[in-house]
């Protein structure tokens, strides 16, 4: 197992800086996502970590040992694209010993091998099975048993769940996860999926245009994005963004939205810039009262929850409610706002203003344990 | 806009039944979606309606006409598709005017205009009208195909999954939009989608389709608290709803009960009940699923944000006897005592 450290790593294609200045650390035994939209730089990361893009600058060490102008093959990394690649007209232990015989290990070796996998996936009763005769569930199993086989020091997986139908992708990161508890394998894994993201991560590494905007537990990127860009990638629904006054003292403990005063957390630090305010669709109340009212657009029912869309002058916000809340279209209806966790992003640098919510850190994030 | 009701309608490619006996009333006006995963027949009951594939059984009436023989043209329903199909060489105004100017139809350009300007309103691309269609975004371009359904009134709209090669964003943006659009307009839509979370919020009813035959049809409230059966409960909700062992979290059940269904936020953690210990956790964002152990099975729980979990501690789960749905052998759900 392995600790992987990327200091001041960059990479350019002729012009175009693809990584920029990157610092992270990946602790033994963690699983880390790198997550962000196409072209944000994950995968070229996810490929210098293998080997298979060289840097420009800068330096990967992988166990304290400098790595960077190693070849893949000299890592013991194991790189896992797709986990659905299976030969079908092999049975499950063929496809299981394959990666190994083409390694060169013995028999008596390649048998304990498959024996453990099969164990640990709980697959043992079916590696004489053909892949066709496997129902879905079983059939991502032995994928991933492919992949887990060769006991690397760690597992790179780019967007391995992208061909998944979604009721798969959602098994899949379940058993990933579980399997990953189980093992406890450094993992990098690349997507642009945000709820693959916070189901799996230990850490996530949030980037955009080369750049890592935050490193953090899914549930801290949650509750306290530093950007308003990494604000708007986690979570469904989006969270809302209202338009707010120009410029704020330190010290302060409300902003203007339209013509409404809405309380926030105590602002930390002085801006000038134009400000919008980020509010989570479940941090906002449909009631009658509330300073912003507004125009109730849409509900929907989502059957644990509602979702409520409602129109306001300062633009359409999204509720989640729980069921017993009554709206219906056309209902002028107010708003208020669990100030707690309201948050304050600055237009100039999409940076998230420093107040007593953002730096609070008291509350130890969800982790994976 | 229409009724249009299906009586017994079935489909066969060689020995499979496609569609196999569904029967199906969609009102004036009302929103009904298909639901079920691939292979469960939603795309072929759109085509049979729309005249796309002959029946084999069954009849098709649109405003008490038996359709089942009719011609596409006659039986005059739009079709919206998975994948946008735009003239890429006409501009949106071009492309939302174009089933407008058939020759069957010859309406007034102004006529037209308007039509197009007020579709183009409605679905917030009226500042795009002058660009070409290649020129557009995804969710622009399937708001302009979803614009070219719409601009006619025809006796029921046919959609099937229109939004699913969308973004998340995009996607939850323009579903909100098209329920608004159907209640304001009164039109008649019958949606398919394998996406649980489509159905729920679009639907005035869901019709749930396994096999090729409909196991049930009613609000997505009616189909989500009180399903038929283990199949329908499966559909919907995510995380899914746990089965349970019987006797494991009730003491009180049918006698000919086999399996208890129990919905994650449904499950109550840290009052009573028995002992369990969290195995997992999936922050989702404003939720969490904690999976649990509780004798040896697997149980999973939605508990919001604000409360803190550690993988291994030990918790009490229970369930209120409301909130439990109890199936028999064969899967279906059986009344509570």
């Amino acid at each position: 197992m392995a600790q992987i450290r990327l200091e001041n790593l960059n990479k350019r294609f002729s012009d175009f800086v693809a990584v920029r200045n990157t610092n992270m650390q990946i602790n033994d035994g963690e699983f880390f996502v790198l997550l962000g939209p196409s072209g944000c730089g994950k995968t070229t990361t996810l490929r210098m970590i293998a080997g298979l893009e060289l840097p420009s600058d800068g330096k990967i060490l992988l166990e304290g040992d400098d790595v960077t102008f190693l070849r893949a093959a000299q890592r013991d990394i194991a790189f896992v694209f797709q986990l659905f690649a299976l030969y079908p007209h092999m049975n499950v232990r063929q496809n299981l010993s394959f990666p190994l015989e083409n390694q060169g290990m013995k028999r008596s070796e390649i048998d304990a091998h498959i024996a453990d996998v099969a164990k640990l996936l709980r697959i043992e009763h079916l590696l004489k099975n053909k892949i066709s005769s496997l129902a879905g569930g079983d059939r991502q199993r032995v994928a991933l048993g492919r992949a887990i086989i060769r006991r690397p020091k760690a597992f790179l997986m780019d967007e391995p769940l992208g061909t998944l139908d979604s009721e798969f992708r959602e098994l899949m990161c379940s058993e990933l996860r579980a399997l990953h508890d189980r093992i406890k394998a450094t993992t990098v894994y690349v997507t642009h999926d945000q709820l693959e993201a916070m189901a799996m991560a230990d850490k996530i590494a949030v980037m955009s245009k080369g750049e890592v905007l935050q490193v953090a537990s899914p549930t801290e990127i949650y509750r306290r994005p530093a950007t308003r860009f990494v604000a708007n990638f986690i979570g469904s629904p989006a969270m809302n963004f209202l338009p707010s006054q120009r410029g704020v003292r330190a010290g302060a403990n409300k902003v203007m939205v339209h013509d409404a005063e809405i309380p926030v957390p105590v602002i930390q630090e002085e801006s000038k810039n134009d400000l919008t305010l980020g509010v989570r669709p479940e941090d906002v109340v449909v009631s009658s009262e509330g300073a912003l009212r507004g125009e109730v657009f849409g509900v929907e029912y989502m059957g644990s929850r509602q979702l409520i869309t409602v129109d306001t002058q300062a633009g359409r916000l999204k509720v989640k409610a729980p069921n017993d809340v009554q709206a219906s279209i056309g209902d002028n209806v107010g708003l208020t706002f669990r100030t707690e966790h309201l948050i304050l992003f600055d237009n100039a640098t999409d940076r998230a203003l420093k107040s007593e919510w953002m730096s609070d850190v008291r509350e130890a994030a969800v982790a994976h344990g | 806009m229409a009724d249009v009701s299906l009586k017994a309608v079935t489909k066969r490619f060689g020995k499979l039944a496609a569609v196999n006996e569904v029967s199906l009333e969609i009102k004036n006006g009302e929103f009904v979606v298909l639901l079920g995963p691939t292979g469960a027949g939603k795309t072929t009951t759109l085509r049979l309606i729309a005249g796309l594939e002959k029946l084999d059984g069954g009849s098709v009436m649109i405003s008490g006409h038996d359709v089942s023989s009719a011609p596409i043209a006659d039986r005059d329903v739009a079709f919206v598709f998975q994948q946008y199909s735009l003239y890429p060489h006409y501009t949106v105004y071009d492309n939302l005017a174009f089933p407008l100017r058939s020759p069957l139809r010859r309406e007034a350009e102004d006529v037209i205009r308007k039509k197009v300007n007020d579709i183009a309103k409605m679905l917030r691309i009226d500042s795009k009208l002058a660009n070409k269609s290649t020129k557009l975004s995804g969710g622009e371009m399937q708001r302009v195909a979803i614009g070219r359904a719409l601009v006619r009134s025809p006796n029921i709209f046919l959609m099937d999954e229109p939004l699913s090669s969308l973004d998340a964003k995009l996607r939850e943006e323009l579903r909100v939009e098209l329920k608004r659009i159907q209640i304001d307009r009164g039109a008649t839509i019958l949606y398919v989608t394998h996406d649980q979370i489509e159905a729920m919020t679009l639907a005035d009813k869901i019709g749930v389709l396994e096999n090729g035959r409909l196991v049930q049809l009613g609000t997505p409230k009616e189909v989500y608290t009180k399903p038929n059966s283990v199949y329908v409960a499966q559909r919907l909700g995510s995380p899914p709803m746990n089965l349970l062992p019987v006797g494991l979290l009730n003491q009180h059940f049918p006698s000919s009960t086999k399996q208890v269904g129990v919905r994650p936020e449904n499950i109550r953690l840290g009052h009573d009940g028995k002992t369990a210990r969290v195995v997992q956790l999936e922050p989702l964002g404003s939720e969490t699923v904690v999976v649990l152990e509780v004798e040896g099975q697997r149980v999973e729980a939605l508990s919001d944000i604000g409360t803190r979990w550690r993988v291994g501690q030990e918790t009490k789960v229970s369930v209120l006897p409301q909130n439990s749905l109890y199936f028999d052998e064969r899967g279906q759900r059986l009344e509570a005592a």
